[in-house]
């Protein structure tokens, strides 16, 4: 675990850049990851699949997978992958300040 | 003291060997075992992986449900139509309904082929199949038989799925058995997963991936297979990449059963169960568990997961039905033998906190070696199917091995 410093923030993350505690991220932060993972604007779409991921966490302490994900938030898996290209359920979750969802062996 | 009614769903690995140490337990005046499930074939499912290699036959590997259930269990054969908790009653599609006191959630996972678009199509059990069922196997079978080189891929859809390293055992096995035939020179042999690498646990992944390198063996990583073209020979992720192939070995997605689903409260959108991993109680009530590939644990599902877990939850069952307090913890031990061909395998030994590392199980001076290729973990991988009828679902212990995970033998100090 680093210090590391996003939006002129001092923020805890892991070696890929997941924030190890939850609650110093806020939606300025949000959107600084954002664009350091290349996607330039949050749409509302975006912020949807993002809040979904982050609740489920707080509420459960386990991020959803994106099978879960595509059958709970009422965005299809197709468009998962249009909004967060290259595997949304880890991005979603770098830019919701949740840990890295944890595949299963 | 009238007789409670403990009914169990499912008579696979699990159920079966939980509603025997119940029933060797209480006395049939205490407890009434009522075991449901749809058919009366017991799959032995590590011995899948053989079929599609000719080097085990479909009908050795099945025996009646039923008989492997003690005397003093009711079964029935019926396909469940829903639970009813707010009632205590299992609903059957035949009209019965079944009270419970306590209720065990053992129906295993469910193959979804049909939810990746176009697997089912054009192909399907042409150039497409899959080993994960009996059918299955046996249709592989005959297409690898008449498969003369090519492009080979091994397709994991997405997690979870039963048995996660059996992709890779079959992708081993593959390249042996091309081998043999002398036509491994014309054939690749891709491994595809969704996930970042060929394994998630640290240590083992490294010796997997060497294994893989060794035998010319592709991965292709982060791969989320949406969409299958049968008819053209591709596989096409979500983001717009393809993979083709010749043959396509299809890991496809995985769910609960359909019940569950039916349901109210019982299970989550994919029809898992939500579980305790402790102590195997569900969110569905104080007196309803669940067992093995039903549940939604982070732990392997695997039979020996099922195995060890029975353990721990008759011990808890025993405790709840005698109105006490749950004693018994689960780890999330796993343990498997991993073909890796020529007639040797390695051994894996693990929980939910300790990956799998080196060293010797089941004590510090063996006999066998973890996470190394041998000849002797082959034949304990072959000796394991005699112990599943003989020992497993009896619901007798294997001696040495318990249902915690063991410390001794392993070398802590190569975990990453």
């Amino acid at each position: 675990m680093t210090a590391t410093v996003i939006a002129k923030r001092r923020v805890d993350v892991d070696a890929e850049g997941f924030l190890t505690d939850p609650m110093q991220w806020d939606e300025e932060l949000a959107e600084q990851i954002a664009r350091d993972v290349g996607i330039p604007e949050l749409t509302e779409r975006h912020w949807l699949v993002v809040r979904f991921m982050r609740d489920r966490y707080l509420q459960t302490g386990n991020a959803p997978s994106i099978r879960s994900l595509g059958k709970e938030s009422g965005v299809p898996i197709k468009e998962l992958y249009q909004l967060f290209p290259k595997g949304p359920a880890k991005l979603a979750a770098r830019i919701g300040g949740i840990p890295k969802p944890k595949g299963c062996i | 003291m009238s007789t409670q009614r403990l009914v169990i769903l499912g008579a696979g690995t699990g159920g079966t060997l939980l509603a025997n140490r119940l029933r060797r337990r209480f006395d049939p005046d205490e407890l009434q075992i009522d075991v449901v499930d749809r058919d009366d074939l017991h799959v032995y499912q590590p011995g899948l992986l053989f079929v599609p290699f000719g080097l085990a036959k479909p009908a050795g590997l099945a025996r009646s449900r039923q008989a492997q259930l003690r005397r003093g269990i009711e079964y029935h054969e019926a396909e469940i139509d829903h639970v009813s908790l707010a009632d205590q009653r299992v609903h059957l599609d035949d009209g019965w309904s079944l009270p419970y006191d306590a209720l065990v959630v053992a129906t295993g996972a469910r193959l979804l082929p049909e939810e990746t678009e176009g697997m089912t199509g054009p192909g399907w059990l042409e150039s497409m199949f899959t080993f994960y069922d009996l059918p299955g196997a046996a249709a592989l079978r005959d297409a690898l038989a008449k498969f003369d080189g090519g492009r080979l891929v091994v397709d994991i859809a997405d997690f979870p799925i039963k048995c996660p390293v059996a992709p890779i055992e079959f992708a081993f096995l593959a390249d042996w058995h091309l081998r043999r035939r002398g036509i491994r020179e014309r054939t690749t042999v891709t491994l595809v997963t969704p996930l970042d690498g060929c394994f998630t646990k640290p240590v083992a992944s490294k010796h997997l991936t060497h294994l893989l390198q060794e035998r010319d063996i592709g991965v292709e990583v982060d791969f989320a297979a949406g969409e299958v073209d049968g008819a053209g020979g591709r596989l096409i992720s979500y983001d717009g990449r393809e993979i083709s192939f010749d043959l396509l070995v299809a890991v496809p997605l995985h769910g609960g059963q359909a019940y569950v689903e039916r349901s109210d409260g019982l299970g989550d959108s994919l029809g898992f169960i939500s579980t305790d991993p402790a102590t195997l109680k569900t969110k569905a009530g104080d007196n309803v568990f669940a067992l093995g590939d039903a549940t939604d644990l982070r732990a392997s599902k695997a039979g020996s997961v099922a195995h060890f877990g029975g353990e721990i939850l008759s011990e808890n069952l025993a405790a709840f039905l005698r109105g006490r307090s749950l004693p018994a913890r689960f780890d999330g031990h796993a343990n498997c033998f991993v073909e890796t061909g020529n007639h040797k395998a390695l051994l894996i030994d693990f929980n939910d906190r300790i990956e799998p590392l080196p060293g010797r199980f089941p004590t510090a001076v063996g006999p066998l070696p973890l996470l190394r290729e041998s000849r002797l973990n082959h034949l304990g991988k072959l000796g394991l199917q005699w112990v599943y009828w003989n020992v497993l679902l009896p619901g007798r212990g294997i001696p040495f091995v318990g249902p915690t995970m063991p410390l001794a033998g392993k070398r802590l100090a190569a975990a990453a």
